[in-house]
C-alpha cells in the first residue's frame, strides 16, 4: 500500500523516453487560438475568463508593470488548467514534482526582484528596513528582512507542491478506506464516501485557488518592484 | 472513351485508406510520407478533422472538450497499467 501510494508521482517515463513532456505540453491543447472577432463557444468562454482575470489582476499595476500581463496570464492559465487535469483519474500531475515550481517560481521572483534592483535601487533597498525601527535594532532587521526576501521564491514553489501533493494524497488514502470498509461495514463506508466526495469538491477549488495564489503573490512582488 | 478511361484509372498514392484493396495494402502503407514533416503533417490533419467537426461549430458542445478528456484519462490509464494490474480484487495476483 505504501508503495501504491507514492506510485502516482512518479515522472512518466516510456521506453526511457520522457513522456513527462508530452503531458506537461497537453494543457496547451485545450485552449485553441482563433483571429476571428466571434468565435466557437470554447475560445468564446476561454476569453472571457481571461478578460475577467487580467482586468482584475492588472489593474493595481502601473504602465512597466503591466507589460508583465501576459507572462502572468500564461501563469495562471497553465497552473490552473494542470491543476485541474490532474483531478482526472490516473492522470499525472506535473505541478506535484518540487523541480518544475521551482523552475516557476526562481525565475519569475528573481525577474521581479532584479527589475526593481535596477530601476528603482533605493526604493529596493529601503524595503530591507521597515519605517520606524529603533535604531539598536536595525542589523538585527535587515537580516531578517534579507532572508524574508529570499525565501520568498522556495514559499511560492512549496506552496504549490504541498498543497495538490496532499490533496492527490488524501483522495488515494481515503478512496482506498473506502473500498476496504465496504466488506467490513457499509454505513461506516457510506460516510467514508460523502467525505471522498466532499474532499474532491475541495480540490477542485484548490486547484484553482493555488493557481490564482502564485499568480497573485508574483504579482505583488512586481508591483513592490515597479 | 481513351479520356474516360484515363480518368478512371487513379494512382494508388492518391488514394484514400478505405478506397485502397486488400492486397494494395503493405504498398499503400509503404508509400506513405514518413519523414519528420509528413508525421507532423498528419498530427496537424488528424487535430484539425477533430476540432473543425466538435469544437469549432456554431453550438459546440460539452461532448467535444469530454471526448479530448476521456481519450487522456483512457491513454493514462494505458501508460500505468503496470502498477495497476496488482491493485485489482484477485486473490492470486
Amino acid at each position: 500500500m505504501n508503495e501504491n501510494l507514492f506510485a502516482s508521482f512518479i515522472t512518466p517515463m516510456m521506453f526511457g523516453l520522457p513522456l513527462v513532456t508530452l503531458i506537461v505540453l497537453f494543457p496547451s491543447l485545450l485552449f485553441p487560438t482563433s483571429n476571428r472577432l466571434v468565435n466557437n463557444r470554447l475560445i468564446s468562454l476561454q476569453q472571457w475568463m481571461l478578460q475577467l482575470v487580467s482586468k482584475q489582476m492588472m489593474s493595481i499595476h502601473n504602465t512597466k508593470g503591466q507589460t508583465w500581463a501576459l507572462m502572468l496570464m500564461s501563469l495562471i492559465l497553465f497552473i490552473g488548467s494542470t491543476n485541474l487535469l490532474g483531478l482526472l483519474p490516473h492522470s499525472f500531475t506535473p505541478t506535484t514534482q518540487l523541480s518544475m515550481n521551482l523552475g516557476m517560481a526562481i525565475p519569475l521572483w528573481a525577474g521581479a526582484v532584479i527589475t526593481g534592483f535596477r530601476n528603482k535601487t533605493t526604493a529596493s533597498l529601503a524595503h530591507f528596513l521597515p519605517q520606524g525601527t529603533p535604531t539598536p535594532l536595525i542589523p538585527m532587521l535587515v537580516i531578517i528582512e534579507t532572508i524574508s526576501l529570499f525565501i520568498q521564491p522556495v514559499a511560492l514553489a512549496v506552496r504549490l507542491t504541498a498543497n495538490i501533493t496532499a490533496g492527490h494524497l488524501l483522495i488515494h488514502l481515503i478512496g482506498g478506506a473506502t473500498l476496504a470498509l465496504m466488506s467490513i461495514n457499509t454505513t461506516t463506508a457510506l460516510i467514508t464516501f460523502i467525505i471522498l466526495i466532499l474532499l474532491t469538491v475541495l480540490e477542485f477549488a484548490v486547484a484553482m485557488i493555488q493557481a490564482y495564489v502564485f499568480t497573485l503573490l508574483v504579482s505583488l512582488y512586481l508591483h513592490d518592484n515597479t | 472513351s481513351q479520356d474516360s478511361k484515363m480518368a478512371s484509372v487513379v494512382p494508388l498514392k492518391e488514394k484514400k485508406l478505405l478506397e485502397v484493396k486488400l492486397g494494395e495494402l503493405p504498398s499503400w502503407i509503404l508509400m506513405r510520407d514518413f519523414t519528420p514533416s509528413g508525421i507532423a503533417g498528419a498530427f496537424q490533419r488528424g487535430y484539425y478533422r477533430y476540432y473543425n467537426k466538435y469544437v469549432n461549430v456554431k453550438k459546440g458542445s460539452i461532448a467535444g472538450l469530454s471526448m479530448v478528456l476521456a481519450a487522456y484519462v483512457f491513454l493514462n490509464y494505458c501508460r500505468s497499467y503496470k502498477e495497476l494490474k496488482h491493485e485489482r480484487l484477485r486473490k492470486y495476483h
